[in-house]
């Protein structure tokens, strides 16, 4: 072992960060790169779905709340890109391979919002899972996607807490509101689920990961930490989870639940999920359509250097 | 339509419906950018933009409501309206066209907003002028930020001079409607509750003109005036823009969310 | 002509802040759309903070381990690699 690489073990031994000018080895370098970018580009592509009723929000107060959480992830997409930036890739590059299909986004986002009741569902349960995978993130052993995640982790918590009170609302509201609350948490339960990924032993990257402290805790293990917190949580609301198998262990001291039908999720990853065409059509849209004005930008800029106020 | 005694409480109700509404209808229009901008950090921007006009139109529309004094408050009047009731100007209705349209529309209506609330910050009504104080730091950004744009574009490349000249073609003759004076806005002003929309034009003008120039852009000339908006004539695009924001809300009369 | 906007790194000090500190980084053509974008994306309508934005490639930095392969004392960057660096195929996979 070279003396660098011996630092760059150390450094995580003693849990201390890995900061952009460090030497890290190629390989973690690739790692991080390919799960920022995909963190990223999932929160760019996240502002489809609920973006898709901003203009019918049903109050002008839900409106709100729904603008500034779209803003929100625009804004986590653009913390991200650029902690993914640190590590030497630009992020025009990165935004070409999600646009070729190179690159992934987290494929909870190729399901449709069909009422505006999954807009709730998707506040409570999606973001709910993605903080569950979040905060563990924090600690990563990469500063800058550690720093990003601790700031994300932050304003996401509100959008989840939003979600939940959305569908209380509903589910304590009128007959049909309450069957719109439930239809939707009913078609984003088990995607919620698959979001944490297949377990551990079918995922060839997970053990790399661990050992580069990127990772903390297992699939399985998250899952199950989000299962546990939900199942009061629907309680609350007075809304059914679709899982007749969901029912408590006092022996594992946890929730257990049904099998997860991968073959699904599979589908989704491969790309015939219901939306995956529509939303990567949407992105690449937007991308070509501003062309013009970017190029604007930097014709200006050439122009004036120094910019007159 | 009955012929009641005009009040005070009228007044201030109507005239908090047509800027209230102009907010609310622009802010409608500022959403649909949603992951469709040229660039994500111009998503963030436009999204913050919507923001603050909905926040504006929210105040507003829940003074007015307030102040008609038939128990109707922010949502009875944005969503259970018909076209007819709705007292925007046509500018904040058009269609978002092209990036160019969008930010010369929102030079136009924010260089607007900027003069209105610097003067409406002296009115005699406590809570307009508090409203227009909260709102006159969010549109001096907002005309920055479209100024900033709208110079880019018209001076960038040739393709964007060409489609900032457009838009501000198409876009041009709605501007008139902003400085409308009518027997309400004599009356407010008159009562020092609101400045007359006639005496904001040239303070408008101040600002807008030279920043055209410096886009490279050329004025068009005043031709055709539309009006009607105050009195609840609309365009075509409005029916298509309300059946979208109301029908959800319609749908479950009575229902709260 | 490259479309590509250059990146720009953001320092905040907040109203009770002593100093700026470095809060990330953001892409914009020029100066004025940088610090408008960073009022919007790391303020989110705070006020009373003091917003710097630099160009990343108008910093240099120094290398926390000078056997540091990349070092070069005379005019090092941020984080940037050098532009030979490429991103392997594998990047394509999950």
């Amino acid at each position: 072992m070279t003396e660098l690489e011996a630092g760059f073990v150390a450094a995580l031994e003693a849990e201390s960060r890995i900061e952009p000018r460090d030497w890290m080895p190629p390989a973690y370098r690739q790692a991080l790169i390919r799960q920022i970018a995909q963190h990223a580009h999932s929160e760019i592509i996240g502002m489809q779905p609920e973006g898709n009723w901003l203009t019918r929000a049903p109050s002008l107060r839900r409106k709100a709340i729904l603008l500034a959480k779209v803003q929100d992830e625009a804004g986590h997409g653009l913390y991200l890109y650029c902690a993914a930036e640190t590590l030497g890739v630009g992020r025009d590059e990165l935004l070409d391979l999600l646009h070729a299909g190179r690159q992934r986004y987290s494929s909870i986002f190729n399901y449709p919002t069909p009422t505006w009741a999954d807009v709730a569902a998707i506040g409570w349960l999606v973001d709910g899972a993605a903080i569950t995978n979040q905060i563990p993130l924090t600690r990563c052993s990469y500063g800058p996607y550690g720093r990003a995640m601790a700031r994300i982790c932050k304003e996401e918590s509100f959008h989840q807490r939003q979600g939940f009170e959305s569908l209380l609302t509903m589910s304590r509201g009128t007959p049909a509101q309450h069957e719109m609350a439930q239809a939707a948490v009913d078609r984003w339960w088990w995607p919620s689920l698959m979001m944490f990924g297949p377990s551990d032993d079918e995922s060839p990257n997970s053990a790399q990961s661990m050992g580069w402290r990127i990772k903390r805790f297992s699939n399985d293990e998250l899952r199950a930490r989000f299962v546990d917190m939900c199942v009061p949580q629907a309680a609350v609301l007075g809304l059914s989870l679709p899982d007749p198998e969901l029912r408590w262990n006092p022996e594992r001291g946890h929730y257990d639940f049904g099998e997860i039908d991968w073959t699904e999720f599979r589908e989704v990853l491969r790309g015939n999920g219901p939306c995956n065409r529509a939303r990567l059509a949407t992105r690449v849209q937007a991308h070509e359509d501003g062309a013009w004005v970017r190029a604007a930008a930097v014709a200006y800029a050439e122009k004036h250097p120094t910019p007159p106020r | 339509m009955s012929s009641e005694p005009v009040t005070v409480d009228a007044d201030i109700a109507e005239y908090g419906l047509r800027i209230g509404d102009d907010a609310l209808i622009l802010a409608q229009r500022l959403s649909e950018w949603a992951a469709r901008s040229p660039q994500i950090e111009e998503d963030v921007a436009l999204m913050n933009i919507a923001l603050d006009l909905l926040g504006q139109a929210r105040t507003l529309l829940s003074y007015a409501g307030a102040r008609e004094g038939r128990r109707r408050d922010e949502d009875d009047l944005a969503y259970l309206r018909d076209e007819a009731e709705f007292r925007n100007v046509a500018l904040v209705e058009l269609a978002n066209g092209d990036f160019a349209v969008t930010m010369v529309r929102q030079l136009l209506f924010s260089a607007y907003q900027c003069e209105l609330y610097r003067r409406l910050v002296d009115s005699a009504d406590p809570t307009l002028a508090a409203i227009a104080g909260k709102a006159v730091k969010e549109v001096d950004y907002h005309r920055d930020h479209a100024e900033a744009w709208v110079r880019r574009l018209g001076d960038g490349t040739e393709e964007s001079h060409a489609r900032t000249q457009a838009a501000l073609e198409a876009t041009w003759p709605y501007h008139h409607e902003l400085f409308e004076d009518d027997s309400l806005t004599a009356r407010l002003a008159g009562a020092g509750l609101a400045p007359a929309p006639g005496s904001l034009r040239d303070g408008w003008a101040d600002v807008v003109l030279p920043l055209l120039g410096k886009a490279t852009l050329a004025v068009p000339e005043n031709t055709w005036a539309p009006t009607g908006g105050r009195r609840g004539q609309h365009t075509e695009a409005f029916g298509y823009l309300l059946a979208e924001l109301q029908h959800l809300h319609r749908s479950h009369p009575g229902a709260s969310w | 002509m490259s479309t590509e906007w250059p990146l720009w790194e953001v320092f905040i000090r907040s109203r009770r802040g002593l100093s700026h500190t470095h809060v990330g980084s953001l892409h914009a053509p020029d100066a004025r759309l940088a610090l408008t974008n960073a009022r919007d994306l790391y303020t989110r309508r705070q006020e009373g903070v003091s917003i710097w934005v630099v160009r990343s490639d108008g910093i240099t930095a120094s290398s926390p381990a000078e056997k540091d392969p990349f070092f070069d004392p005379a005019a090092d960057k941020v984080y940037r690699y050098p532009t030979f660096y490429e991103l392997p195929p594998e990047v394509e996979h999950l």
